[in-house]
């Protein structure tokens, strides 16, 4: 017996007409129906953050989530930041940085290390790097130990308040 | 690992939701958030035949203060509750344990119905929601009716919520200027699940405490009230309190500790919570 | 020529004109990965291309009486489904043993289980469907009939007459056994001030790479060619296994490595359900695809570091350390892991004990027995961590014992730097180590009187913070001892082809891989350094079998050493033969002149003669015009194994600055210092780097991580909320620093970086941790992990 159903919504801009089963995904969709596979797959158990994207402006879990839940949903991921230039300052820190090293867990470290730093405005407070580990505490990176992805995104967050480091 | 096939069907109302689950029976689950749920399914560890998807029906995540109640509807994202005003002022227990719940991506979609309506033992929620006494609105065939705290858990994962039922909101008590809150954790990561934790409301009375309520998680098959410790706490006797947790907590070992380092911790927590209840209000 | 640099400093005499070593450089591939433009081969997808679930084995060890396939046959979506014994029939069975481990014993192991499951999660049926989904579906549908054997789950009882023995046919459960007894070691320690006498005991781990491991493979059964496209670190060797066990010649099989999401040792090894996806390729003839999920990958991605030390030391009131002696004991599953064996940790642990300290006297022992557990093998720093915490500990536990600071202790024995090369105790052989270096610049990077009175304070406030030490050795860079002796067709040496293109630019093209430590980047930078281009004019060619030189892959910290070196000879070999061509049209002779930064210069004065684009324009389309005679060479190969020593050992120095809760047992880690020495540093950014994310997973073994098995051989923590893994908020910040000692096996003088930070962690948080509780009395703790339960154990407090 199989469940499939009739979705439409907008991923990285584009109108997506999508049929899919019910227990598929929204990782999976993106990546296996819509090619998108800079979104990863890590555990599937909403542990590990690879999966991470935005839908309707928010970063989730794409394993946690179905594909037909996001019927009428504004959904992005790393390609459409990427194309946007949305996160360039954060990608050339992480690159600046070696922030990253098999680069599976970045996708998903730079969308949500942009939740953060897309709360400190011009002029607004800098994040902690206390603060900073918390927000990516959820986002398993293997290769870097954590602290230069820190120091990249400590110093968009410095470069973006207006502040010279 | 991929879930089981399973249909899927969206409830436009209460009523619909209440509609499809007595429709379709014990295959059928609701998902609301989806952080736990969705992960059992990822591994196969339950297999419902049809899934009823509470996210469209309106009007389920207002958070109010009516009637001396904060009023948190069951779909209030944990993000939404985090960063509520209402919150903060009127629930500030629930302001305190909220940043040790998972992390941002999970509270982003995470809701406070579902985490009260799982009642994982290990939870903050539900512990908190112990703690203040706070009473849940259920929705069921024959209507909405309300169960207290003491009343909602009633094994593990299992609560005063029917198989056809399904939890519309939860009412707390709004904090006074005579309440005092507690709330500590240990976890081995941040945002794990709690070796142990301690949710805790009380009301002062001069320097002392009274009306006292501890609830555990992590230490039983659901959220657990230290009765006979509250009693000691409430007689101004903390080291009787700490003693007494012997009696009111029988923690089992698992994977994280043994039942007496969990024991041993709820002790220590007990001993911080009861610091942060009679300094200032929280 | 040596280029000693660990920061960005000004060119040296003999530098290049365009040197590239000693320098930050980005890594070229890095915008494809922060763009999602990465290929993963969980990415990958093929025409024609099915997929395969196993079922795998509920219990531990288990008779497979029967399998009933026939409801998953008629299952929507299935294609096939296959049972061990059928794809026996296409692949032949492993050994994973080493001739110079003597006495190293193992059962054939299969693809899939045949007639009996040896460990959870040994897979027992393959189900090939067009999606994943559906193959699980039907796995749900495989009825099997096991009967319950007695499964062996505790090394400490496993050589014991009353356990079953679970290869009957190799006679016990011993594995591996080595002894070694170099001085004299019982008079040593009779003669000694005090002797310390302690057990340490180490959790089972597993890397966790959050790629799983993945494998597409593809039988074309037009080519007769099967294609696959596998996370590996050895393309080279899985070619080799492939084709050995499939029954092919080696060139019918191409294995092509993209971008690899992690991989630490976890991805150099055969594993059986990986075996099985190129046999069900070749059996179906179409691309079949496995991505390990995450909970197939806790019970099969090999497991490391389950070990059981006794160990002694043995000092004087001076600080002279007598003596050394461990007793190693280790589980390593049902199989030896083929083809680099379960018996080189354990080896390594005996190798490496007592490594840096000048002491003649050691006698160890090592078991390796046959669990019915998930396999061990090699991960990151094989066999470090364990050595360098017993040593460590042992020492810091002597300082104590005798009243000494663990420093004065260290400087006291480690071997002095101008004494090299040595020969240790073990037989091991160090060309030159800067440990008295590396530890006077690591008390200057932490400040360690400052810390002393920090702690100081603190405790005088009820605070408890420790200051733990630990130095290390590194193997890096190894020869053919490692493997190659051992009758493993693993490559020791490796090769780069550097080729000019017809507008100047250089195509590097190497036998090393890129998991993400930025061997792509270390490579350009050799080339483009001996060659004389400009970086961005090096495009770097790796993980493909038909096309790059044959190699060993990225392993036991080799890749910059030997393949950045091939890659350096290789770009002097083809600058001589460009400039042999450029001589020949300028008329000039080629030793006059000189590549820098894409044109050839006359050499000293850098006058610009001719640029590369023009060399290449001539000699690819106008040869005519080139004197009678002369041949035009623009492609360059050049191969390089260390032969002087069987290994590079690096050195170094860490420590760890943490605090107590002693109320929950809970540690917070302040901040973690390190010095090493790996030589010429290339790259000092991905050096630090390498040694920060090292660090790390070193850090995940002393405090979080264990595979926690029962009595029945059922992991229970086998899924990444109960395994805990380091996350950003519990890892403190890193402090690198670098000691240069360059190997003159190698004109580069490049050692290994990749594991040191793994090896010494461990050790200096326990140190750390026993610092902070020996003034409360605290037994001294020695197992890992470092749980709040047993800090308040050790505390009596529980």
């Amino acid at each position: 017996m199989t469940h499939h159903y009739d979705i439409t919504l907008t991923v990285n801009g584009e109108r997506i007409d999508g049929h899919v089963e019910g227990r598929k995904s929204l990782v999976d969709f993106l990546r296996d129906d819509l090619t998108l596979t800079g979104s990863h797959v890590g555990c599937e158990h909403g542990v590990c953050g690879a999966c991470t994207v935005r839908v309707n402006g928010e970063v989730v879990r794409g394993c946690l989530m179905l594909a037909v839940q996001c019927d009428g949903a504004i959904v992005e991921t790393i390609e459409g930041v990427s194309d946007t230039g949305e996160i360039a300052d954060l990608q050339d820190a992480f690159e600046r940085r070696n922030a990253l090293q098999c680069g599976f867990c970045t996708p998903g470290m730079l969308l949500t290390a942009q939740e953060l730093l897309s709360q400190t405005k011009n002029g607004g407070k800098v994040p902690s790097r206390d603060d900073i580990r918390e927000h990516i505490s959820g986002n398993y990176c293997r290769c870097t130990g954590y602290h230069a992805i820190v120091d990249a995104v400590e110093a968009v967050a410095v470069a973006r308040a207006g502040r010279s480091s | 690992m991929k879930p089981a096939p399973f249909a899927y069907a969206k409830a436009r109302s209460v009523e619909d939701a209440v509609k499809l689950l007595g429709k379709h029976g014990d295959g059928a689950k609701l998902l609301a958030g989806g952080q736990s749920l969705m992960a059992t399914l990822n591994m196969r560890l339950s297999a419902p035949s049809v899934l009823i998807d509470l996210n469209g029906i309106a009007g389920l995540d207002t958070i109010a203060v009516k009637d001396g109640m904060v009023d948190i509807g069951a779909l209030a994202r944990h993000a939404a509750v985090m960063g509520s005003d209402t919150i903060a002022q009127h629930a500030p227990l629930i302001a305190m344990a909220m940043p040790h719940i998972a992390h941002p991506a999970i509270r982003n979609r995470g809701t406070i119905g579902g985490s009260v309506a799982f009642a994982d033992p290990a939870a903050e929620l539900p512990a908190c929601f112990l703690a203040l006494n706070g009473e849940a609105e259920i929705a069921g065939p024959g209507g909405k009716r309300v169960v207290g705290a003491d009343d909602f858990f009633q094994g593990l994962y299992e609560t005063a919520i029917g198989p056809n039922d399904m939890l519309t909101a939860i009412r707390l008590p709004a904090a006074t200027p005579d309440m005092r809150y507690g709330f500590a954790e240990l976890s081995r990561r941040h945002g794990d699940y709690a070796i142990v934790g301690l949710a805790a409301s009380a009301r002062a009375d001069g320097a002392s405490l009274k009306d006292v309520r501890l609830a555990y998680f992590g230490v039983g098959l659901t959220p657990v009230r230290a009765k006979a410790a509250e009693a000691a706490l409430a007689s101004g006797n903390l080291d009787e309190a700490v003693k007494a947790l012997a009696t009111d907590l029988d923690p089992s070992d698992d994977i994280q500790e043994t039942g007496a380092v969990k024991k041993h911790l709820a002790g220590v927590l007990l001993r911080r919570v009861a610091a942060q209840m009679s300094g200032a209000r929280a | 020529m040596k280029i000693v640099s660990d920061l960005p400093s000004p060119l040296t005499a003999l530098d290049r004109p365009n040197s590239y070593i000693g320098r930050a450089v980005p890594r070229p591939n890095l915008k494809r990965l922060t763009q999602g433009r990465a290929q993963y081969v969980s990415d990958l997808v093929l025409p024609r291309m099915a997929h395969v679930a196993y079922l795998r084995s509920p219990f531990a060890h288990a008779r497979i009486k029967h399998i009933d396939k026939s409801e998953a046959e008629k299952a929507r979506g299935v294609i096939a489904v296959v049972t061990g014994p059928e794809l026996a029939k296409v692949i032949t069975p492993w050994v994973g043993v080493l001739t110079h481990l003597k006495g190293i014993k193992s059962a054939p192991q299969y693809a899939m289980a045949v007639d009996r499951a040896c460990w959870q999660g040994e897979a027992v049926c393959a189900v090939v469907a067009r999606t994943r989904a559906e193959a699980e579906d039907a796995c749900e549908l495989i009825q099997v009939d096991y009967e319950e054997l007695t499964p062996v789950t505790d090394p400490e009882t496993a050589l014991d007459a009353s356990t079953p023995v679970i290869h009957p046919d190799l006679g016990d459960n011993l594995t591996f056994e080595r002894s070694l007894d170099a001085g004299e070691v019982d008079k040593a320690f009779a003669q000694s001030d005090a002797v310390v006498e302690t057990t340490f005991i180490f959790g089972r781990h597993t890397g966790v790479t959050n790629e799983p491991r993945s494998i597409v493979a593809d039988w074309n059964t037009g080519d007769q060619r099967l294609t696959v496209y596998q996370g590996t670190q050895a393309p080279h060797m899985m070619q080799n296994l492939f084709a050995k066990h499939l029954g092919l010649e080696e060139h019918q099989v191409r294995v092509i490595t993209k971008d690899v999401g992690g991989s630490f040792g976890v991805k150099v090894h055969t594993y059986a359900d990986e075996m099985a996806v190129v046999a069900l390729s070749k059996l179906l003839k179409r691309p079949i695809k496995f991505v390990a999920d995450r909970l197939e990958s806790f019970v099969t991605d090999i497991h490391a570091r389950d070990h059981r030390v006794k160990g002694k030391i043995g000092i004087n009131k001076d600080g002279t350390i007598t003596a050394f002696e461990i007793d190693d004991l280790t589980g390593i599953g049902p199989y030896s892991v083929y083809p680099r064996t379960s018996g080189i940790e354990a080896n390594q642990v005996v190798n490496l004990v007592g490594g840096p300290y000048a002491c003649p006297n050691y006698r160890a022992r090592a078991r390796v027995v046959f669990q019915n557990k998930n396999v061990m093998c090699q991960y990151r720093a094989v066999g470090h961590p364990i050595a360098t915490a017993v040593t460590e500990g042992l020492v810091d536990l002597a300082a104590a014992k005798i009243g000494m600071d663990p420093i004065e202790v260290r400087k006291k024995n480690l071997y002095a730097d101008d004494a090299y090369p040595v020969t240790a105790a073990s037989g091991i052989k160090f060309e030159k180590l800067s440990h008295h270096a590396a530890t006077d610049k690591l008390l200057r990077m932490m400040d360690y009187k400052a810390l002393r009175a920090n702690q100081a304070a603190a405790r005088a406030n009820g605070i408890h913070r420790g200051i733990g030490f630990a130095s290390f050795i590194e193997v890096t860079n190894p020869s053919a001892a490692f493997y190659g002796v051992g009758g493993a067709r693993i490559s020791a040496q490796d090769g780069a082809t550097v080729k000019l293109d017809a507008t100047g630019a250089i195509f590097c093209h190497t036998g090393v891989s890129e998991q993400g430590q930025g061997a792509e980047a270390v490579i350009a930078q050799c080339v483009a350094s001996s060659f004389g281009v400009s970086l961005d004019k090096v495009r770097v060619i790796m993980g493909d079998t038909d096309n790059t030189p044959y190699g060993g892959g990225t392993w036991a910290s080799r890749a910059a050493g030997i393949g950045g070196e091939a890659a350096w000879q290789a770009g002097k070999a083809l600058r001589e033969n460009v400039l042999a061509a450029a001589a020949s049209i300028l008329q000039a002779k080629p030793d006059d002149l000189d590549i820098n930064n894409g044109v050839v210069v006359d050499k000293g004065t850098a006058k610009e003669r001719i640029t590369l684009s023009e060399v290449a324009r001539i000699c690819y389309f106008r040869p005519d015009t080139l004197p009678p005679g002369f041949q035009a060479e623009l492609v360059a190969t050049r191969h390089y194994v260390p032969r002087n020593w069987p290994f590079s050992f690096t050195n170094g120095i860490q420590a760890s600055y943490l605090e107590v809760d002693v109320d929950t047992g809970f540690i917070k880690l302040l901040k973690h210092w390190c010095v090493e020495d790996c030589g010429t540093v290339i790259n000092p950014q991905l050096v630090d780097e390498q040694i920060r994310g090292g660090i790390v997973q070193g850090l995940g073994g002393a405090l979080f991580e264990n595979c926690l098995y029962d009595e029945r051989g059922q992991m229970l923590n086998g899924n990444m909320a109960d395994y805990l893994v380091p996350m950003a908020m519990e890892m403190p910040d890193m402090e690198i620093g670098h000691v240069v000692s360059p190997t003159a096996d190698s004109e580069l003088g490049a050692k290994g970086a990749g594991e040191a930070g793994t090896a010494g962690a461990p050790a200096c948080v326990m140190n750390a941790i026993n610092d902070a509780l020996r003034p409360l009395g605290a037994t001294p703790m020695t197992e890992m992990p470092f749980t709040p339960g047993r800090v308040l154990r050790a505390l009596g407090r529980v």
